[in-house]
């Protein structure tokens, strides 16, 4: 290779960062310039091996996780910030937990028969509200995949909720997080149903299967059932066909 | 944005820089980690090191004043790496290649074409060339990135991005014509 143009022209070519002037004069050169014909025939060799030899390392699923993991924590001392960039999202999901909160603490237990006490119920739906007034609050994981969301529970709970994606049928899992409700971490799963979220609060009971039971209130649907030793709540403001759907996807 | 990048110091980052962050920087995960893996020579420890250019990243973000975020992103990994390397494997960044004293033996395309598809075989090559070779064959061939983006990624002027490319290439074809002469005489200086 004698023509100094292989070491340098030629090369802007091969990546298309010759201005259209300067290309069609190394063009010309190529009809008189056999060393120029054959160094780009080996360029372009070269490029399409390196390119076509799956050379190219995708992130590690466990380094997602890591440095989702880590701007959750960087971020979690400050000011409480909003994860989820849309207002409107922030304000249903304190709506919707607010109304779990509200539905599990006083509603479910009448319907069931066990009475909670004043003082209980007061300070878990004061604590909720407050809560819910910090922005942030929906996701501690975010992620649409249930073996990314999954294992972020794992040591995080004593007990193992179940995840699983439902976008197939119409619900993408949105991630997850940990709540304190009534003096106890509970698991909750976000599902997206169209421009929705749902929230599903899932913790361990000793209590037996039970069908699921349903209600609304605010305009806010709810439905909740037992299932081999969990109990769940789903909340939102999709219908209640809707949510009778997904509750069906999670008995299963 | 190429200089400056992490000069803007810690700022108490608030929900808007999250969004934002998740919206800009991470989607280009993937990117980072591919660099890092490179310019490490392996897996090893190319994750830790993606993670803390990840968090790097995250501090100086208010040091993004928007642009290309993926060229930003890299520019903080490559810097990473460099440090990471210069605590712990320094020969890496002191190894470099003087082609003047090392003339070129031709190549034909023949025989780079029975070479080229194997996936170890250019694993290893790339892997003897020394870094600031390899950086730029990764940033063109594998990232896809124009001059301009290896020029900001890199901290060097656009106008030498186009001839350190060329003597990548020429390099890298070198080892994967005669990877045992290549091996003998292209190594540290």
């Amino acid at each position: 290779m004698n023509c100094e143009l292989t070491q340098t022209v030629l090369h802007g070519y091969l990546d298309g960062e010759l201005d259209a002037a300067r290309a069609a004069d190394f063009e010309r050169h190529l009809i008189s310039c056999a060393d120029c014909v054959a160094a780009l025939e080996t360029n372009e060799n070269l490029r399409s091996s390196l390119q076509g030899a799956g050379l190219y390392e995708r992130a590690p699923q466990s380094l997602r996780q890591k440095v989702q993991t880590q701007l959750g924590a960087a971020i979690r001392p400050a000011v409480m910030p909003i994860r989820n960039p849309a207002p409107w999202r922030y304000l249903a999901m304190a709506a919707a937990f607010l109304l779990a909160v509200f539905l599990g603490w006083r509603v479910l237990p009448l319907l069931r028969g066990s009475h909670g006490g004043e003082t209980t119920l007061a300070s878990a739906i004061v604590d909720a509200h407050l809560r819910s007034l910090q922005p942030g609050h929906l996701e501690d994981v975010q992620s649409t995949d249930q073996h990314t969301v999954k294992p972020w529970f794992d040591g995080k709970l004593d007990f193992a909720p179940p995840v699983h994606d439902f976008a197939n049928e119409g619900f993408p899992l949105q991630g997850g997080r940990l709540d304190v409700v009534h003096g106890r971490t509970v698991a909750v799963l976000v599902y997206a149903r169209r421009k929705h979220l749902i929230n599903v609060f899932v913790w361990p009971t000793s209590e037996p299967d039970s069908e699921p039971l349903s209600g609304s209130q605010l305009g806010y649907h709810w439905t909740d059932w037992r299932k081999s030793g969990m109990e769940m709540c789903a909340v939102s403001d999709v219908s209640p066909d809707d949510l009778a759907d997904l509750q069906r996807l999670l008995m299963q | 944005m190429s200089a400056g990048v992490e000069r803007d110091g810690l700022d108490v980052l608030d929900s808007q820089d999250r969004a934002r962050f998740e919206q800009l920087v991470l989607p280009h995960l993937d990117a980072a980690f591919n660099l890092s893996r490179w310019l490490m020579r392996g897996r090893a420890d190319a994750e830790d090191v993606a993670q803390e250019a990840m968090m790097r990243a995250w501090r100086f973000f208010r040091g993004f004043h928007g642009g290309d975020a993926r060229a930003w992103l890299l520019q903080i990994v490559r810097n990473t790496c460099y440090t990471w390397l210069e605590k712990n494997r320094s020969v890496d960044l002191t190894t470099e290649f003087d082609e003047e004293l090392h003339p070129q033996p031709s190549v034909s395309p023949e025989t780079l074409a029975i070479a080229g598809d194997n996936r170890e075989r250019l694993t290893r090559a790339l892997e003897e060339l020394p870094v600031r070779f390899r950086e730029v064959l990764i940033l063109r061939e594998l990232e896809g990135c124009s001059y301009k983006e290896i020029a900001t990624i890199t901290s060097v002027p656009i106008g030498t991005v186009m001839s350190a490319l060329a003597r990548a290439r020429q390099r890298l074809q070198r080892v994967l014509a005669h990877p045992v002469e290549a091996a003998k005489t292209g190594g540290r200086q």
